[in-house]
């Protein structure tokens, strides 16, 4: 397929305008006047010279170079790519929230301050949870969030925040990664023969020491942890508080709540559970449910319904302090709240039913093509391995090109890492059994070219913009920024290592 | 089992979901969730408000956006970090393109090449303006920019304290030291005088301890900052020197890279991006190439296909969480890309003249705003320094009452400092760009001048 390969600074033409501004209305308006000479800028910024019109078409171009929800099946694990209501667009874009400015007095945005403490109550209430902070930016902030808050609470009651944090081998990369941040070692624990926590090995690192353990439910093998309660219990033992990776959320809405099984904290992923979109990578939003206990802890400020005024409270003297400048990403929290109120109670149990059944069906109809390393029902995504088609010289990478020309994104492959070959699979519960038909169909038909056409998957993509790209190379000679001149790029054909994609 | 008005989001029928579980092999959608022991279910419905159908959910939000007083009704001269520039029209149509939208985190890049080449000319373009080599393809906000840049020095220096100047942003220095409270970062405050860094303290505070020395340009009370000093004195030491800037601020004002910044960092709302009562926003984050490694956050790289094709892929994720978990340089995954894009768009269509125009515009009408308030009688401005937009008035009466006032007359006349620092609680946060107009800024005056006459 011949693509369209411009940038946008290779469209600029010298005096070529796209902007429409007024004429100045001021009297003084030569910066060279207004401003010392030292401070001013000699070399103008070289940004591109472009019509108005340039832009409308090379930005819709790009857009046609990306598979997106609303075009692709998107069954990319653990990331809960579901549909985005054209309505939470509209209600986020309401004057009265877009136009809003963070600082305006509390008096003058009594609505948005509602839609925020309602918001928090909704979530404190879906997960069980006795408060709920709006403001970290996305999942990984959550975690940070949430982890500095069991740091504070163990220095307040013990005068040491302990040593360690325990986190599961099939966790998400961000949650050591936070744990890290918020001055912990991690340790690692097994996953035993069903792929849940091993009991045992958690009891042997349980002890005084550790401040945390974090666990994901269900775990990031769609497998709901059967052993919950007990795993709360022995680390409450300790002392140890519990933080829930609540990315998987998705599978648990009214079936049974963080809180109730001895969570003490969890986030929630907005961008995933609650229908805003994922924007090509962000903004998200990652609030995180605390019990009753941590509430001393939570982010500064607090938005606040007291009496019949809402307002933003800063007095708490054991908050961990502030994550973003403002108070959270307000336009992601319209979108969710537009979702919670668009579904209420029975609409989001629905929600998880069928996010379940389009799993477990998906997985009923992919078991006898692909190798399935724990059994049992999933919950809300389903975990296969491509071992057997690796042995026929396909690797899951391989498996994932080749969707892309049968119509579809990827799962998202090679995690969780403690499985061979991984194909995390999450269909959600917006698509339909006919869409589910057709990717169960190419996946099958995939597992066939495997063994009898194996060069087919191997030359995939051949439909997309570009063919299977040269990470060694962007990487040996990182190339970050256009520049005028000959391509920067060395044109030459070369051997395409295979891309690793991983779950969020 | 549902309602009807809950369903459009859900498309299979009663009959499908009978066939599906009898592909399965199960008799029912309980058997499925069996793992889940029975003291952990909820038993019951969720405690939540009701659902709504499409119009009446319409109403009740626009009821709620009606109660805020916003700048699409009001003049708004509030900054402190967040700005109210023209946003053109054409960025909402591009952003609602649903293949950028509902796209996420460029995994395949075969898939998303459009947001992967969009993500390239945003970092190229923050590198021009900032006057930097590499630029990441964003973070959550200007405050966890300049928190994580902290981070970075700390990694890079092996030194610990951090000096920051008191004339940044107090909103972001408190995400500073949220973030800084894990690794147990010390941080240093330096005071201001008459509105920019008191540099005699600065070099007294900076000493082979640390790790790095920020501020910001324009600072949080709008005025131009001597970077060429600070950068020496962080540069004596062996200390990373980080700047917090406006983007727009640097159409016409020196690039910090050309100051001898190590990393420049920022919050890029004011690009394309609405106020959004606080969120989402852009932090931006570039450094010397020689920090490359040490980044945090995502970075799109130009590369070839297998055909020779010119491609673009993420890059040098051995720094990344999903990579190194615990030794990764940052913990960040999700950013802000569509925030970035919306920034890409508007630096597009700005260009090289527009962005200068937006900037000389600013700078104009706040220079006259200040002039025409500061004639106010008892009215008069707080510092002397240089100033971009944003300047900070002094006030006979408090602020709190005298901004009532003004909103009445749909004035939201600036930021009581108050709130920063005690000691200037007789003091307004005025901030000016390109949309106000000279009407705006007379009416304003004359408003001030009556309430405080």
């Amino acid at each position: 397929m011949s693509a369209y390969d411009k940038l946008i600074f290779e469209l600029s033409v010298p005096g070529r305008v796209g902007y429409s501004l007024p004429e100045a209305d001021v009297p003084e308006t030569d910066a060279a006047r207004l401003l010392p000479a030292a401070h001013l800028r000699v070399r103008p910024a070289a940004l591109p010279e472009v019509s108005e019109f340039d832009v409308v078409r090379h930005y819709t171009r790009l857009s046609r170079m990306n598979y997106g929800v609303d075009t692709h099946f998107y069954p990319l694990g653990s990331c809960t790519m579901k549909y985005n209501p054209k309505l939470n667009e509209d209600m986020a874009r309401l004057p009265g929230f877009a136009r809003l400015h963070p600082l305006t007095p509390d008096d003058a945005t009594q609505g948005a301050l509602q839609l925020m403490v309602t918001l928090a109550d909704q979530l404190a209430e879906i997960v069980g949870m006795d408060a709920v902070s709006l403001q970290p930016a996305a999942g990984a902030q959550g975690e940070l969030v949430g982890v500095l808050m069991i740091r504070a609470y163990h220095l307040d009651r013990e005068g040491s925040p302990r040593k360690n944090v325990l986190v599961p081998d099939s966790a998400h990369g961000t949650n050591p990664a936070s744990t890290a941040i918020a001055g912990y070692q991690t340790t690692q624990l097994k996953s035993d023969a069903n792929g849940e926590v091993d009991l045992l090995d958690l009891e042997r690192n349980l002890d005084e020491d550790v401040a945390a353990f974090m666990i994901t439910v269900p775990n990031t093998l769609g497998l709901f942890e059967s052993k919950i309660l007990e795993i709360t219990e022995m680390c409450h033992a300790k002392g140890t508080q519990v933080y829930m990776d609540g990315a998987n959320l998705n599978a648990l809405l009214g079936i049974t709540r963080p809180g109730d099984l001895g969570v003490d904290v969890v986030h929630m992923n907005l961008h995933k559970t609650f229908t805003t979109p994922h924007g090509g990578g962000g903004p998200g939003a990652g609030p995180v449910g605390v019990k009753a206990h941590l509430t001393p802890f939570l982010p500064v400020p607090v938005p606040t319904l007291e009496g019949d005024r809402y307002r933003i409270d800063w007095k708490r003297p054991k908050s961990i302090g502030k994550l973003q400048a403002f108070w959270g990403n307000f336009g992601m929290l319209a979108r969710a709240y537009t979702y919670v109120r668009t579904m209420g109670p029975h609409g989001l149990r629905a929600v998880s039913d069928n996010a379940i059944l389009n799993a477990n069906y998906i997985k009923a109809r992919l078991q006898a093509d692909y190798d399935l390393p724990y059994l049992g029902h999933c919950m809300h995504e389903v975990v296969f391995s491509a071992r057997r088609q690796k042995r026929l010289g396909v690797a899951a990478t391989d498996i994932a090109k080749r969707l892309l020309d049968l119509g579809f994104y990827a799962p998202s492959i090679y995690f969780p890492l403690i499985v061979e070959e991984a194909l995390m699979i999450e269909p959600t519960e917006t698509e339909s059994k006919e869409t589910i038909d057709e990717f169960c169909n190419a996946m099958v038909q995939i597992a066939r070219e495997a063994e009898t056409a194996r060069e087919t998957v191997l030359a995939a993509p051949v439909t997309t913009p570009v063919r299977r790209l040269d990470q060694t190379l962007a990487a040996r000679q990182p190339n970050l920024r256009w520049t005028r001149g000959p391509s920067p790029v060395p044109s030459r054909p070369s051997t395409a290592s295979p891309g690793r994609s991983v779950a969020s | 089992m549902q309602e009807s008005g809950t369903m459009h989001y859900l498309p299979n029928t009663a009959a499908q979901r009978a066939e599906m579980l009898r592909t399965i092999g199960v008799s029912d959608a309980e058997a499925l969730i069996e793992r889940i022991p029975a003291k952990a279910r909820l038993g019951r419905d969720l405690d939540i408000l009701p659902a709504l159908a499409e119009a009446e959910l319409v109403a009740h939000i626009r009821g709620l956006a009606e109660r805020n007083a916003h700048a699409a009704d009001y003049a708004c001269f509030l900054g402190g970090g967040a700005y109210d520039h023209y946003v053109p029209s054409v960025i909402n149509h591009l952003l609602l393109r649903s293949e950028f939208f509902t796209a996420y985190t460029p995994y395949q890049p075969e898939a998303s090449q459009g947001t992967l080449r969009s993500i390239y000319e945003y970092q190229t373009m923050i590198c021009e303006l900032t006057g930097m080599d590499v630029s990441n393809a964003s973070i959550y906000d200007g405050g966890s920019a300049l928190a994580e840049a902290a981070l970075m020095a700390h990694g890079v220096t092996e030194r610990e304290q951090i000096v920051v100047s008191r004339a940044v942003s107090p909103l972001a220095r408190q995400v500073v030291a949220t973030y800084c409270a894990g690794p147990r970062l010390p941080i240093k405050s330096v005071p201001w005088v008459d509105g920019v860094t008191d540099l005699d303290a600065l070099r007294k505070a900076v000493s082979d301890k640390t790790a790095a020395v920020m501020v910001q340009y324009p600072n949080f009370f709008g005025c131009l900052e001597d970077l060429d000093a600070a950068a020496a004195v962080a540069r004596e030491r062996g200390a990373l020197f980080v700047v917090a800037v406006d983007p727009i601020a640097l159409a016409v004002l020196r690039p910090p890279g050309e100051a001898g910044a190590d990393i420049v960092v920022g919050e890029g709302q004011g690009l394309g991006n609405h106020l959004a009562f606080g969120g989402p926003y852009l932090g931006f984050f570039s450094c010397g190439k020689e920090l490359i490694r040490r980044m945090p956050g995502r970075l799109v790289g130009a590369t070839v296909d297998r055909d020779g094709q010119r491609g673009f892929v993420l890059t040098l994720q051995t720094r990344e969480q999903h990579i190194r978990r615990e030794k990764a340089t940052s913990n960040i995954c999700t950013n802000v890309a569509l925030v970035a894009l919306a920034a890409t768009i508007y630096l597009a269509l700005m260009g090289k003249e527009g962005l200068r125009k937006v900037a000389t515009l600013s700078t104009a009408k706040a220079h006259y705003a200040a002039e025409a308030l500061g004639r106010v009688p008892g009215v008069s401005r707080r510092f002397d320094a240089p100033f971009f937009k944003e300047f900070v008035l002094r006030l006979p009466k408090p602020p709190d009452r005298l901004l009532r006032a003004l909103r009445k007359r749909k004035i939201l006349g600036g930021i009581a400092l108050g709130q920063f620092d005690r000691n200037l609680r007789d003091c307004l946060l005025v901030a000016v760009t390109e949309a106000r107009t000279r009407t705006e800024i007379d009416a304003y005056a004359e408003a001030l001048a009556g309430v405080v006459g």
